[in-house]
């Protein structure tokens, strides 16, 4: 037990095959041979701490946190600065030599089954652990200057450490069971988090929503793993993927669709697919930190990641898996990217345009993993954790200073916070893509393998990529919508707008560093280090991933006048300042504006198709049961002792109440006598009779 | 000398990586048990029996115990923490701080010399008698070995346990049940 | 690993449990001490049962048999509080005294 089962790195190496370029595109064929540089060593094998050190630190904010000096946020700031520090140092030794390491040790057997607990150690779990480290350490700090003054700050940070504690358990996860765990953990912090000012009903409600959406979506993982570990065997990964690789028939590729299916339905929940996005944008309830790691670095990210922890199945280079459930794949994404950038558009709340438009990025990264792009998808997850981290603490720090949610209740901030300022639109044109911010890079490598796809059998994946290039446009005119209403114009507002103290502003510009030149270690044709840095996994096989040799000059001919277009017509729209809201919010497309403002229904569906039809029946249901079945075996019992107790009655008042009152005369004597000691304290019993005890077994060790 | 017998010394005891991991699934148990008792919030004395109760489970799982282990989750921690939440909506009680919850210092001060004295003897008494006692490596208990001794060595015992869990399903539910009207008096 | 340092665990829950069960006002948290204490023994029996090497394992049948009388015990105890609470509007322990002499 114990037992320290530091597994042989596999290292599966497919028959070297260069893949031929094509229109600007490199197709991997999954034959791209990489030898690990690193595979054991201390640096690997003490990575457990990445996933140890932030649970450890929950326990001791739990404990101790209310007596430390700063309530229980260093420890958290000191863990997550760990994990920052050694997500680093691992992604630069991956970056130069490249690690492929998986460790485990057993931690219980249940029949034939050893249960697993493992850390993964490999370019797709480095790159989130550095993503949490970093994007979480800044979030954390902060976080205090954020959450300065709440009563319960320390819990808070409680949860919050548990929620970057559980991400980390799910990036480590080298199986299913730990993956799962992870999954319940974050979703569970999730919950906590979003709940967390529970004195008003509404947060306590959109918790509800979160967990109860992540919980059907959660239903499906739990059945697609289970299916796929029953038929392949086992639980990890490693297997699963050897499976894949080798191409082996069997039960998996009977059941491929399935799976693929169910695994996904759980990718979706996490990752806010449409349509069970909707508990993400309600997930803004909780505090603007919270929403920031939420939407960046942990969570959502989730799905992305299991998506791209089990690509080989997905992209299905043998043709017998989950191949087609890429198609399936690709048109959610394709939908959601679409469909909720409209709805930001007519938001008033400035998180819940955020939070729209992270389900549309979201929805961009999913449809990347569709196409079969597997290094687009995770780059876009990259760069995007780091720009809607910093704009949703941009946006945290304008409402911080203005006391409101509401864009109507702000404008012309721009030279009252010009940190804020300055910072958020480095977000924004991240975030809308343009040269030579992060989300340009990182876009266009997602609609380029789309329109790869598309030429190369996919046939949906050409219509993807229309709605893609559309996205790219709303996204664009959303976008300046916000930062017109916010920063530009006369300031409508109550409260005097200040900026932000420096443990706010300087996370803002640590993260507006990222936002700028996180693309830049994927510059098609210059520097793709990102993508070999991805190939490195476990095991060690080629991923079919195609990702871009170069940039591809139409797309961008096409994509960034667009994007240009939707920035130039927000401004012409939003630009001029008005005096009250509802004048600047002339532009109305009739039909369309009240559907959006409505979210297309689909919560009033769930609420009124869904939520209400069953749970009336089903409380009606239990009180029937509780009435009649439960009262009815009571009643039956009830008149059952009751019929004994009328024999042992007559029996009682005649014979054995005449012996009782002859021995009851000499024991009232006694009785009065011993009376005193009978406080009727039970409690007090107990403590004598222990104290009996006591005395009885030191006498027994002494003689 | 103070024991009968050697014990091991401490530096032999924390050379071995397995008592690490016991010291890690310890510490917390203890220290939420202390928690449990010592808590003024009702509900976070029960959340952090919960974590107690964990810690026991997994020790048992260190103890190659699993199927107890996950027995203790599965009753303790899935359905009896469900009952004492319950118990503690049910009767109302304040969430928050409530002073209300344990006796004043002159219990407690005697309560905690006799629990010290207690544990002392206890562990006085135990040191003495196996301070050197090194368990053996071993295999983990399987459950079907489990099983097959609980219903063939054990099956008596397991029949009345059962029954006794039937009387207190139907005691319980006559107890908690709200007697409207008909012959009670 | 030694046994004692199951034991003194198993002791150190069920001297906990005590103070509790001695210091608790709150019918609840008094049914929660007692679960400490049981706690403490299981530990013990479960120690035992793995340093003895027992054939039949008796150590951890019993620790099952002590689970499922805990789990009637918490039943019945809830139950007893509910009524308590029903008839008196309190949960404190302190105003049971019905057996005082």
């Amino acid at each position: 037990m114990y037992r320290l089962l530091t597994l042989a790195s596999q290292v599966v190496l497919a028959a070297g095959e260069e893949g031929a370029a094509e229109g600007g595109h490199e197709a991997e064929g999954g034959h791209e041979a990489i030898v690990p540089g690193i595979t054991d060593g201390p640096l690997v094998e003490w990575a457990w701490l990445i996933v140890v050190v932030p649970i450890i630190a929950v326990f001791i904010i739990l404990f101790w946190g209310k007596k430390l000096p700063f309530k229980g946020w260093e420890v958290a700031e000191g863990a997550l600065g760990f994990v920052a520090l050694y997500g680093t140092v691992l992604m630069y030794f991956n970056a130069t030599q490249g690690i492929v390491y998986e460790g485990a040790i057993e931690i219980a057997r249940i029949g034939d089954y050893h249960l697993e607990w493992g850390w993964m150690v490999d370019g797709l779990s480095i790159m989130m652990y550095f993503l949490v480290g970093v994007v979480g350490l800044l979030v954390f700090t902060y976080a205090k200057g954020y959450m300065k003054g709440d009563v319960r700050f320390t819990w808070f940070f409680v949860s919050f450490s548990l929620f970057a504690g559980g991400m980390l358990v799910l990036v480590a996860a080298p199986n299913l069971i730990q993956l799962i765990v992870g999954w319940e953990l974050v979703g569970v912090s999730s919950y906590l988090l979003i709940a967390h000012y529970w004195e008003d009903f509404a947060n306590v409600d959109a918790g509800n929503k979160a967990f109860m959406v992540n919980k059907v979506a959660d239903a499906g993982l739990f059945l697609g793993a289970i299916i796929m570990a029953v038929s392949v065997g086992s639980f990890n990964f490693a297997d699963i993927i050897d499976v894949v690789v080798h191409g082996e028939e069997g039960m998996l590729s009977q059941y491929a669709f399935w799976t693929g299916l169910l695994i996904f339905i759980g990718a979706m929940g996490k990752s806010a697919q449409f349509p069970l996005h909707v508990w993400l944008p309600d997930a803004m309830a909780g505090p603007t930190p919270v929403s920031a790691l939420m939407h960046a670095a942990t969570m959502v990210t989730a799905g992305v990641y299991l998506l791209g922890r089990l690509f080989p199945f997905y992209i299905d280079e043998a043709g017998i898996f989950g191949g087609d459930v890429r198609d399936i794949i690709i048109v959610i994404g394709g939908l959601t990217l679409f469909l909720t950038g409209f709805i930001a558009i007519v938001q008033d709340d400035i998180k819940k345009v955020l939070a729209y438009s992270t389900v549309s990025q979201l929805g961009y990264m999913v449809a990347a993993m569709g196409a079969g792009a597997y290094t687009a998808g995770l780059f876009h997850l990259f760069t995007h954790a780091f720009f809607k981290a910093l704009l949703f603490l941009a946006a945290g720090s304008v409402i911080h200073a203005v006391h409101s949610n509401n864009m109507s209740d702000m404008g012309g901030l721009r030279k009252k916070m010009p940190i804020t300022f300055w910072t958020f639109i480095a977000g924004t044109l991240a975030l809308i893509g343009i040269f030579p911010f992060a989300g340009f890079f990182s876009k266009d490598e997602i609609l380029a393998s789309m329109k790869y796809s598309g030429q190369h059998g996919q046939d949906v994946a050409n219509f993807i990529l229309i709605l893609g290039i559309a996205g790219a446009f709303i996204t664009a005119f959303y976008m300046t919508r916000a930062v017109a209403l916010t920063f530009f114009g006369e300031y409508k507002g109550h409260a005097t707008p200040h900026e932000s103290p420096k443990m706010m502003a300087y996370p803002l510009i640590g993260l507006g560093f990222f936002a700028v030149t996180a693309g830049w270690i994927n510059f098609p044709g210059v520097y793709t280090g990102f993508t070999t840095w991805l190939a490195t996994r476990v095991p060690l096989t080629g991923m079919g991933d195609h990702h871009a040799d170069g940039l591809d000059w139409a797309l961008v001919l096409i994509v960034t006048p667009t994007v240009l277009a939707g920035v130039a017509i927000g401004w012409w729209l939003y630009g001029k300042d008005k005096a009250t809201q509802a004048e600047r919010d002339t532009f109305r497309i009739p039909v369309l504006w009240p559907l959006f403002e409505n979210l297309y229904y689909i919560d009033d569906f769930y609420m009124n198709g869904i939520v209400r039809p069953t749970m009336g029946p089903i409380a009606r249901i239990v009180l029937w049961w509780d009435m009649n079945v439960i009262d009815g075996i009571v009643n039956v019992v009830g008149a059952g002792s009751l019929g004994v107790a009328k024999v042992v009655r007559t029996v009682d008042s005649n014979v054995v109440d005449g012996l009782y009152n002859e021995i009851g005369a000499g024991v009232d004597g006694l009785g009065s006598s011993l009376r005193r000691s009978f406080t009727g304290r039970i409690q007090q019993y107990a403590a004598f009779s222990f104290i009996g005890v006591v005395v009885i077994a030191v006498l027994f060790i002494i003689l | 000398m103070l024991f009968a017998v050697d014990i091991v010394s401490f530096a032999d005891w924390f050379k071995e990586a397995a008592n690490w991991a016991f010291l890690i699934i310890a510490v917390p148990t203890l220290l939420s048990a202390w928690r449990t008792v010592s808590s003024s919030n009702i509900v976070r004395a029960v959340l952090y029996l919960v974590v107690s109760l964990a810690g026991t489970a997994a020790l048992f799982l260190m103890l190659g115990a699993a199927f107890v282990g996950w027995t203790v989750v599965l009753v303790y921690i899935g359905a009896v923490i469900i009952l004492f939440l319950i118990g503690i909506m049910i009767t109302r009680a304040p969430l928050g701080m409530e002073s209300d919850l344990s006796h004043g210092r002159d219990v407690k001060t005697p309560a905690a010399l006799l629990a010290v004295v207690l544990f002392a003897v206890i562990t006085w008494a135990v040191v003495d008698a196996f301070g050197a006692s090194m368990i053996l490596p071993f295999e983990p208990t399987s459950t079907s070995d489990l099983a097959n001794i609980l219903f063939d060595r054990f099956v008596i015992p397991f029949e009345i346990v059962s029954f006794v869990l039937l009387a207190a399903l139907i005691g319980s539910i006559t107890l908690a049940r709200k007697d409207d009207g008909g012959e009670s008096e | 690993m030694t046994i004692v340092q199951f034991l003194i665990v198993g002791a150190a829950l069920f001297s906990m449990g005590l103070y509790g069960v001695i210091t608790r006002k709150n019918a609840v948290l008094l049914l929660a001490s007692v679960e400490l204490m049981l706690a403490g023994v299981n530990v013990n029996m479960v120690a035992f049962d793995v340093y003895l090497t027992d054939q039949l394992h008796s150590g951890q049948i019993f620790t099952l048999f002590i689970i499922a009388i805990a789990a009637a015990e918490v039943g019945i105890g809830i139950a007893i509080i509910l009524m308590i609470f029903r008839n008196r509007q309190s949960a404190d322990v302190d105003e049971l005294n019905l057996m005082k002499g």
